[in-house]
């Protein structure tokens, strides 16, 4: 990366003409992918992006250049954009100390970059063998691989110097069946903040079977019903609800300029009470997970709402600053080339207490929905969607016939106070990237298996 | 224009191996972003990024590797790494780079000098011009929770052993808007923009009365019944569903067997009104260029001509696949081989304004944005599904605003469902131009 006394440097460099903070983010980020499709390994993939960006903040005022030349001179040159961009007025030579923190990246047993091309190539050949058993109505199926390794040095005006060494590993199975109905999809994908270990604890025949058994079960699948019903959600991916319920509208950037429900509602029941919900950036390999997010702060666990009640939002540097409080460690950045803001890691419902047979034996009708897809929400109204894309009816309290895809759609604050039974099944689900803003990030969701007396289906059938 | 990023491309080119082929991409952009609240600027940033691509094959595999910087050291490194990660991809006797077509590049003014002399406090001044003016607009306004202007210059050559070797610029600037309305309690949220390539092209006061209208109408807006309805996309929307419906025209979707439309060409697949276009030659598109990513020089397509599927796009490879041409629809940026993809859609419009539009729906519903694009449909089986926000058409004309409900149908449904095409052309900063489209039998899922 950088050494301390060229940060340092740096950072004066980028306080020359006067400011109240400044930082500097260098990030080196090496990556390597494979893709299947249609029987052949179509191609493997490298890359590498190396830079810095460097931040000045004067008042209210942000100012941020990047640089792919981490010489001195480079960074001289993207601090003293960053500082004319800040506008900053006064000048006189600011001093800074830094002092390095100890953090401890999630561990790595066995390195991608060191495991040969070959047996990355092998696992997309296993899947592909795999899922194209699975049935005769299996007409495609693709696989990827990624892995990469992310180096970051955060130096700030403050005095904090902390590095992260984050490797994360993907590897992702889709497959397509054709029947009488059309065709459909089935998806599965897993990853961690691990190395090439992840495939000792997961085997890709596993996601392929998983995947290609979706895709038939939905050839069978009927329109679903339009209209608001009880809704049951099963454990492990369902904490994207979570996400757009409630996750965007407690980022303290939302808050602040008022664009959130949940603005001024600290201390309010905004929930069922049997709903709490954390943000944590410290469990174990997840895929939201990092020592100190990108602007050098620790990795924290944050209640966001205890028991239906709301106890705290999510913070990084500049809106704590504003608030004069402390940090959470939500502070992440997509790349060197992206300004910092306020981000989820791993989002979850904690575990509950009911049996999720007895949930769904209590449900006469309604949905259940065992995998979700993507979703979005504004904030400033609490309305969200998320995708479904594996689900079924619900009839006299049992799972009957699977469900085309769809959206369902919801009011954030009104949809947590529906929330009536929640399970102790917690798990958490596939990888995310969540969007906000241009940038995307890697994060993590859980649930346990949970219902919703009422939420609106997309469905098609009258 | 420069020639320094032909001259690095040249040099990797010069280095292939006997029967190797080679395709590097150098691509550099440099933008200026603003965004102001509250009467001053909150974020200010200024950068420059590049990054190079190479792709080799070789012995009928392909390999491929970037770097996001133009180094000469990393440049040697990377085709190194292309060439080692060409030899664990399976063979395939149907790999090759775009060779030349004789299809002439069109000089299409995508790139006008002035953008780089524009003075730093003009471009803040129209962001603030912009958040002051939604402000001031309408007592119901609230909060404008940004404004942003922000410009860029981008640069891309593309040289290869088969004899590709182009360079190409476009500069565009946008401004827009975010804001929020409040009524009775309720609170609503609304934007605008406007795009050009110049910044005495952008139209402050149309973005700003945009942002404003779209916010306040839906102020007091109510969860719909559920029914099935003809609903009037908005502009915008209807970009939106020009681009889905776009890429069930990959001529990869096709080859690997995920199009909706794989069998049909040659056949009825949208209403008769239905005239859909791609054109990278249009300048008045956003995303016009010159050439595709693969070098070959852009080219008007007719994707669906009076309803009647006429051809698929295709990059080089999923050309020579299908019997056909590279159609000159290979997208990608320098970190990634070229996929397939539209790049700037249009529909045929008609005549009428959406007023007219709306007057002869008698009932329905305005469908004034969408959410849940990515969650909710299903270019593979063809489900539609997405959350959406609008009003009632009743008696003719737009009625009570309508949220928190969801539109649903299939996309084969909903091209032979167009009952007219409207004639309010816009062209919008995606990869579809938009315009008014009233389409039957849709289904609202509300209460």
């Amino acid at each position: 990366m950088i050494d301390e006394t060229l940060a340092q440097r740096t950072l004066e460099v980028a306080l020359a003409r006067g400011g109240d903070f400044a930082e500097v983010f260098v990030e080196d980020k090496r990556s390597s992918s494979g893709h299947l499709d249609d029987a052949k390994i179509e191609e493997l993939g490298s890359g590498r992006s190396r830079g810095a960006g460097i931040r000045v903040v004067v008042g209210d005022t942000t100012g941020f250049a990047h640089t792919a030349d981490l010489s001195e001179k480079g960074l001289s040159a993207a601090a003293e954009a960053a500082a004319a961009a800040a506008r900053g007025g006064g000048g006189g030579v600011r001093q800074v100390a830094l002092t390095p923190r100890q953090t401890s990246p999630q561990p790595v047993v066995e390195r991608p970059e060191e495991v040969a091309k070959a047996t990355k190539v092998e696992l997309l050949r296993r899947a592909d063998e795999v899922a194209r058993s699975a049935g005769n109505a299996i007409k495609q199926v693709s696989a990827s691989y990624g892995d990469s390794r992310r180096r970051i040095l955060v130096a700030n005006s403050d005095g904090v110097l902390a590095t992260d060494d984050q490797t994360r590993t993907l590897f992702v199975v889709g497959v397509v069946a054709t029947g009488d109905t059309g065709m459909q999809t089935g998806r599965r994908s897993i990853g961690h903040t691990m190395g090439f270990e992840l495939f000792d604890r997961y085997q890709v025949e596993d996601l392929a079977r998983d995947a290609a058994e979706q895709a038939l079960t939905k050839l069978m699948a009927r329109p679903a019903p339009s209209g608001e019903l009880p809704v049951v959600i099963g454990p492990g991916g369902g904490g994207v609800l979570f996400h757009e319920a409630c996750g965007h509208g407690l980022e303290a950037d939302h808050i602040q300029k008022n664009v959130s429900v949940f603005a001024g509602r600290v201390g309010e029941q905004v929930a069922s009470p049997l709903v709490t919900i954390v943000d944590d950036a410290t469990m174990a390999q997840e895929w939201g997970t990092f020592a100190i997010d990108d602007e050098g702060t620790p990795a924290q666990r944050n209640v966001l709402i205890q028991d239906g009640i709301l106890t705290d939002y999510m913070w990084d540097q500049l809106r704590a600053r504003k608030e004069g409080r402390a940090l959470s460690g939500n502070g992440r950045r997509q790349s060197y080339q992206h300004l910092p803001m306020v981000r989820m890691t791993n989002t979850y419902l904690t575990n509950g207490n009911s049996d999720p047979d007895q949930i769904l034996a209590d449900t006469p009708n309604g949905i259940y929905v065992a995998h979700l897809g993507g979703g979005q929400v504004n904030t400033a109204t609490g309305d969200f969607v998320f995708g479904m894309t594996e689900a079924y009816l619900i009839e006299d309290g049992k799972i009957t016939d699977p469900l085309r895809e769809g959206n369902l759609i919801g009011n954030g604050p009104k949809v947590l106070e529906l929330i009536d039974a929640v399970g102790n099944d917690f798990a958490m689900g596939p990888p995310g990237t969540c969007g906000k803003d241009g940038q995307g990030v890697p994060v993590g969701d859980g649930v346990p298996t949970l219902r919703v007396t009422q939420l609106t289906v997309g469905g098609t059938a009258a | 224009m420069s020639s320094e990023l032909l001259e690095m491309a040249d040099r990797i080119v010069a280095q292939a191996k006997g029967n190797e082929q080679v395709e590097v991409v150098v691509g550099r952009s440099s933008s200026t972003e603003v965004r102001v609240y509250e009467g001053q600027v909150e974020q200010f940033s200024s950068a420059t990024s590049a990054g190079i691509g190479v792709r080799v094959i070789s012995d009928q595999r392909q390999g491929f590797a970037y770097a996001a910087s133009l180094d000469p050291d990393v440049l040697g490194e990377t085709l190194a790494e292309a060439r080692d990660n060409a030899s664990f991809a399976t063979r395939d006797e149907w790999l090759g780079l775009a060779e030349p077509d004789g299809v002439e590049v069109q000089e299409l003014d995508l790139y006008r000098p002035g953008i780089d002399k524009v003075a730093t406090d003009d471009k803040i001044d129209l962001a603030l011009a912009l958040e002051k003016a939604v402000r001031s607009g309408d007592r119901r306004i609230t909060g404008v929770d940004s404004a942003d202007y922000a410009d860029g210059v981008s640069e891309a050559a593309v040289v290869s052993t088969a004899g590709i070797r182009v360079v190409s610029r476009d500069a565009s600037c946008y401004v827009s808007v975010s804001c929020v309305a409040e009524d009775g309690g309720d609170t609503q949220t609304g934007y605008g923009f406007s795009v050009g390539r110049l910044p005495d092209e952008l139209d402050l006061e149309a973005a700003a009365a945009d942002a404003t209208k779209r916010a306040t109408r839906l102020l007091g807006a109510t969860k719909p019944a559920s029914s099935r309805v003809t609903v009037v996309l908005d502009p915008y929307v209807t970009a939106q569903f020009l681009g889905l419906i776009g890429g069930t025209l990959s001529g990869e979707a096709v080859l690997k067997g995920r199009s909706l439309f794989a069998d049909r060409l040659g056949e009825e697949v949208a209403a008769g009104n239905f005239t859909l276009i791609d054109d990278p030659t249009n300048p008045l598109a956003y995303t016009a260029s010159e050439t595709d990513g693969e070098g070959l020089a852009s080219r008007r397509n007719v994707l669906i001509d009076g309803g009647r599927l006429q051809q698929f796009v295709h990059n080089a490879y999923t050309g020579r696949r299908a019997g056909a041409a590279s159609t000159a629809n290979a997208v990608r940026g320098f970190a990634s081989t070229p996929g397939v993809g539209c790049r700037a859609l249009s529909l045929v419009p008609g005549t009428k304004s959406q007023e007219e539009l709306l007057a002869e729906v008698g009932e329905g519903v305005l469908i004034s944005s969408v959410k849940g694009l990515h969650s909710g449909v299903n270019l593979v089986s063809g489900d539609f599904s997405t959350g959406a926000e609008g009003l009632r058409i009743s008696g003719g004309a737009l009625a009570e605003p309508l949220r928190e409900f969801t539109i649903g149908s299939t996309l084969q449904k909903m091209l032979s469902g167009v009952v007219e095409v409207g004639g309010d052309l816009e062209w919008l900063p995606t990869r579809a131009a938009g315009l008014s489209l009233v389409v039957r039998d849709v289904t609202v899922s509300g209460s």
